[in-house]
């Protein structure tokens, strides 16, 4: 049992988080392996469909790593990644897939051991929540 | 050949809105009687499953199904009637996308049953019986139709050839899918009788819709007098015209109502709520966490909202068996 670690996919800017993520294996660092990052040029490309996808591939949970705020290489493509996830978070609500499945962070680029990290936080997290399925939890029955 | 070209019509979970269209047809809809074989409308002819049975396979040349796959019952006679039909034509938004009857996903069928059955106001009784599909009293007889675990868009459970979006469709489309189908074209698989570009662009607002959009409250229609000349948008109030096919002739603008989006996605997009969600997060205005929340909280049920009519055909909307 728990032999085989939940799948979370992890979007990754080009400019800072990709940078995060290569610092951190640069470092040895420890993540889960069960991580699966896609480079991505800007956190705010990332929207709602690219999320919903990857977990109608079988991720358990989705990361969203874009440069502080601020240091957005595009200026504000972070600040359309905040609204999106916002958004997203809002919908999902009532539905099978638990919000705390999606995280939105900010991870500079060489800062390896933030970016591990968050990797792990993340994989506690899913471990926890575990695996995502069965018929909506919903409180909002009047 | 002066054989009558056959169609049929079927009614799986949904309001009857979309018979409405077909009898809104009015006087053409005698003309339709006259130049082919209705051989199966339950709503309107004295038809039986018996006599559709009787047919040989393909002897249909369309069938028209609408409402969503509710129960068991849809599922064997709508496979009865693929078999029988040339064309199989997903009628109105249940068949479509699930509909407004898809939002029964966001629970399973025993809570919504309680619901119907338990919760309902004026009747709070925890042992109420629910229905059951053997009524028990030990007698052979007719059983009633189980609930699926979920609701399916029709083309989950057949192979559907086209489809007419719209909750419910225009008397018009109608009236060109059937007359089509009188003269002997059959639709093209894959067909969808509409635009394949958004409402926005036949929008008669068009002209009033700014090229960036910047919401800072988004309003419900009661909380506000809007202009009825003016682009929805900047208004604040939701309209779902830039990511919703087009092919309604805008009627609900026209009636001073924003667009919910009935005729479902664009050609070029897979998921409605998806495409919804980007549009409305593109509008939102603020740059820290706590002003997008409120903003967010600003809209009455946002899964509701942007999953109205396509939550079964989404990812969200099936379950984890699928």
């Amino acid at each position: 049992m728990g032999t085989c670690k939940p799948k979370i996919v992890a979007f990754l800017c080009n400019w800072c988080a990709y940078d995060g993520a290569d610092a951190a294996g640069r470092a040895r660092l420890k993540i889960p392996s069960t991580v699966v990052e896609v480079r991505v040029m800007c956190s705010g490309q990332v929207d709602s469909g690219m999320v919903l996808n990857a977990f109608e591939a079988g991720a358990q949970g989705v990361m969203v790593l874009g440069c502080q705020p601020g240091d957005c290489h595009y200026k504000d493509g972070n600040v359309h990644a905040m609204k999106r996830m916002a958004l997203l978070r809002a919908v999902l609500k009532p539905t099978r897939i638990d919000p705390r499945r999606i995280r939105l962070d900010w991870v500079s680029a060489g800062d390896g051991k933030r970016y591990a990290r968050v990797a792990r936080e993340m994989m506690d997290r899913i471990e926890r929540l575990g695996p995502a399925s069965g018929p909506p939890e919903n409180e909002h029955q009047r | 050949m002066s054989r009558k070209p056959k169609i049929a019509f079927y009614w799986c979970a949904g309001c009857g809105g979309c018979e409405e269209s077909v009898i809104d047809m009015a006087e053409e809809l005698l003309s339709v009687a006259e130049k082919a074989d209705i051989v199966f409308w339950p709503i309107a002819l004295d038809t039986r499953f018996e006599d559709v049975e009787a047919l040989n396979d393909g002897d249909i040349d369309a069938t028209f199904i609408n409402g969503a796959i509710r129960l068991d019952e849809h599922v064997r006679v709508v496979q009865m009637l693929r078999r029988k039909s040339k064309r199989i034509i997903a009628h109105g938004t249940c068949a479509h996308l699930g509909g407004i009857i898809g939002l029964a996903n966001l629970f399973d069928s025993r809570q919504l049953l309680e619901c119907a059955c338990r919760q309902v106001p004026g009747m709070d009784d925890p042992s109420a019986p629910l229905p059951e599909t053997d009524p028990g009293d030990g007698q052979e007889g007719p059983t009633l139709a189980a609930l699926l675990p979920e609701v399916k868009p029709l083309d989950r459970v057949v192979a559907v050839d086209a489809y007419i979006p719209g909750c419910p469709p225009t008397p018009e489309t109608m009236a060109q899918a059937i007359t089509d189908v009188i003269h002997g074209r059959l639709p093209e698989p894959g067909m969808v009788f509409a635009h394949r570009t958004a409402l926005c662009r036949q929008c008669p607002r068009l002209d009033s819709k700014p090229d960036k959009i910047e919401i800072t409250r988004f309003r419900r229609l009661y909380e506000t007098h809007w202009d009825p000349e003016v682009c929805f948008l900047p208004q604040g109030l939701l309209c779902m015209g830039p990511v919703t096919r087009g092919g309604c002739d805008a009627r609900c603008i026209r009636a001073n109502m924003p667009c919910r989006g009935c005729f479902g996605p664009t050609e070029r997009m897979n998921d409605f709520g998806s495409g919804a969600m980007a549009l409305i997060a593109s509008m939102m205005a603020g740059e820290d966490e706590a002003t997008l929340a409120r903003l967010v909280n600003s809209i009455a049920d946002p899964t509701g909202l942007i999953y109205r009519y396509s939550l079964a055909a989404s990812i969200l909307g099936q379950g984890p068996g699928r």
